[in-house]
């Protein structure tokens, strides 16, 4: 099984979260960039772990699954408070403490 | 086939994970008016947790779990011991803060103890899952505290600064655990050792080093990945900012520390140079930033900063030797149990004074020595500890830190220990700025003459600190005994 192909597409995967981490400012955009890295970094373990045929590389992506989850899940309440707070998801606004 | 689990040595974990379910409920079910009872009840499991660090090393053997995924020698004592230590002077500082302020009183306890449940079990963790699993842990319910003061934009944003680079770090980290695990075939730190230990380390797995490194290095604050630090201590509650500048950062160096020496350690060409880096960078940023600075929250950011560069030029130049190898985990230990003393006694003063004055500048502790000398007595020497002035407790974590740089004694050791010794000095100037504030400034008109009254739960906090400072700084074997012991088991 060409093991190649998928550590090339977790890269482009990765590649396009940073882009979008970076390039973005809506909160929520920014947080689903993020999801993209997390699921090249299982795209890769998984890969890994049925060409070594090894079963820890899928214990390995389903932690990184729930821990997914619960990032998301705590990310959307704080940008949830910010749009309450300032009535957008934009983070460029959020700027008070410089320094 | 059922793993072999020994309760003893999980015995910490279990009473904090039993504590913190004890708190949530007892939040559901106590009265308003009875809930600072959780305060109560989380300093009380904290305490308790430590009884079995003690009797495990009393015991003194290592136990190892799940495959040697998990093991309980002297290096996780030490740092389970710490971190529950930390954990229980950081509630002594909030109990007043919150219970002050309408802060959601049981569910703070609930989420402070669960960061504080994920360190204990870094301490443990010599696998890349377990470690990952401790990190968030340990980061997740912190995003959590940081915006603690919900209708405060500023609590806002330190959260949401703190949540994107976390969460980016941790993707960073783990692409880079991804890619050590395709290469060695195992997520046990062991075998990743073995496999680094054959030689002829590919390319591809030098990067992937590296990307771990960067997401450690996040963590510990280190530049270039220090962005959120000031914002967030600044924006976060006094008593979150300290446990952050603390005890998250020292889980950070805990999961760098083992990785570092269990896994990658053969292949010195590959790690060395990135932390070279990181602790040059930080080291001068971290104090050249701080002497600038206004704030006093931000002035101990940029601070923490610089000695998280200060503790990482142990670790940069462990590679060299084994007995460099020995005195830098000694060195990095020693350096954390100190520092850690030393930056919660600084915010728990600044914690005190703020109750008067309402503000975070500088100068507002011109004349400090007048009102209330005894405050400005202990701030003083923790000051002066940061500085790293003899005879308090800071001189002995430069000097194991200086140590370890002679052991190893190469070219580049030499050079990343001069530029740590003129950043001391760098630092001396702010730190003793924040003194001659309080001592040689006149107080500014209209200030009350009597003392700064300090809550009971937070003058023990500043006791137990001062304590620490001033006797660890005359009779440094104390912890030099600690860092000896704490060997780092496989």
């Amino acid at each position: 099984m060409a093991l190649n192909q998928f550590l090339i597409l977790a890269a482009f995967l990765f590649g396009t979260g940073v882009y979008g981490v970076v390039a973005r400012r809506n909160g929520v955009l920014m947080l689903m960039s993020v999801e993209l890295m997390l699921q090249a970094v299982n795209i890769n373990l998984v890969a890994f772990s049925a060409f070594l045929h090894d079963v820890s590389g899928q214990v390995f992506a389903l932690f990184v699954i729930t821990v997914a989850a619960a990032e998301v899940g705590v990310g959307l309440a704080i940008i949830l408070l910010i749009y309450r707070n300032l009535g957008s998801p934009d983070l460029d606004r959020v700027e008070q403490l410089k320094g | 086939m059922n793993p072999h689990i020994d309760f003893h040595a999980l015995a910490p974990e279990i009473v904090l994970a039993a504590t913190l379910v004890v708190v949530l409920v007892a939040d559901l079910l106590l009265p308003d008016r009875e809930r600072w009872q959780t305060s109560r009840l989380a300093t009380i499991g904290v305490l308790a947790a430590f009884v079995p660090v003690i009797t495990l090393a009393v015991d003194g053997a290592d136990r190892s779990m799940f495959g040697g995924a998990y093991v309980v020698d002297n290096y996780a004592l030490a740092f389970k011991g710490f971190f529950i230590l930390v954990a229980y002077v950081v509630l002594l500082m909030s109990v007043d803060y919150i219970s002050e302020g309408d802060y959601y009183q049981g569910e703070f306890y609930f989420v402070l103890l669960t960061s504080v449940l994920g360190m204990s079990v870094m301490g443990s963790a010599r696998d890349l899952v377990s470690i990952f699993i401790a990190l968030e842990t340990i980061t997740m319910p912190t995003f959590v505290l940081a915006g603690w003061r919900k209708h405060d934009t500023k609590s806002n944003e330190a959260a949401i600064k703190y949540l994107i680079i976390g969460v980016l770090s941790s993707a960073l980290m783990l692409y880079g655990m991804s890619l050590v695990y395709g290469m060695s075939g195992s997520t046990l730190l062991t075998d990743i050792g073995a496999f680094v230990a054959k030689g002829g380390t590919p390319p591809l797995m030098i990067v992937a080093m590296f990307l771990t490194i960067a997401g450690f290095a996040f963590k510990v604050s280190a530049v270039p990945f220090h962005f959120w630090v000031p914002d967030t201590y600044e924006g976060a509650p006094t008593p979150v900012t300290a446990f952050l500048s603390v005890a998250s950062k020292a889980g950070g160096f805990a999961a760098l520390v083992s990785i570092v020496f269990v896994g990658f350690y053969p292949d010195k060409g590959a790690w060395q140079p990135t932390l070279w880096v990181l602790a040059a960078a930080s080291m001068t940023l971290g104090n050249l930033t701080a002497l600038r600075q206004t704030n006093i929250v931000r002035m101990l950011a940029y601070s923490s900063i610089a000695q998280g560069g200060f503790i990482l030029v142990p670790l940069a130049v462990a590679g060299e030797s084994a007995s460099a190898a020995n005195s830098a985990r000694e060195a990095v230990i020693i350096y954390l149990l100190i520092y850690g003393a030393m930056n919660l006694g600084a915010f728990a003063v600044v914690m005190a004074l703020a109750r008067r004055t309402r503000s975070g500048e500088i100068s507002s502790y011109a004349g400090l020595m007048q009102y209330s000398p005894g405050l400005a007595l202990v701030m003083s020497a923790f000051m002066f500890s940061l500085a790293g002035v003899p005879p308090l407790a800071g001189w002995f974590a430069k000097f194991v830190m200086f140590r370890a740089v002679i052991d190893a004694a190469t070219p580049a050791a030499v050079t990343l220990g001069v530029i740590a010794a003129v950043n001391s000095v760098i630092a001396f100037f702010y730190y003793v700025g924040v003194v001659r504030q309080m001592w040689l400034q006149p107080a500014p008109e209209g200030t009350e003459d009597r003392p700064v009254r300090i809550p009971m739960a937070l003058s023990s906090a500043l006791a137990i600190t001062t304590v620490v400072v001033v006797v660890v700084g005359v009779y440094p074997q104390v912890f030099a005994k600690i860092g000896e012991l704490a060997r780092l088991g496989g």
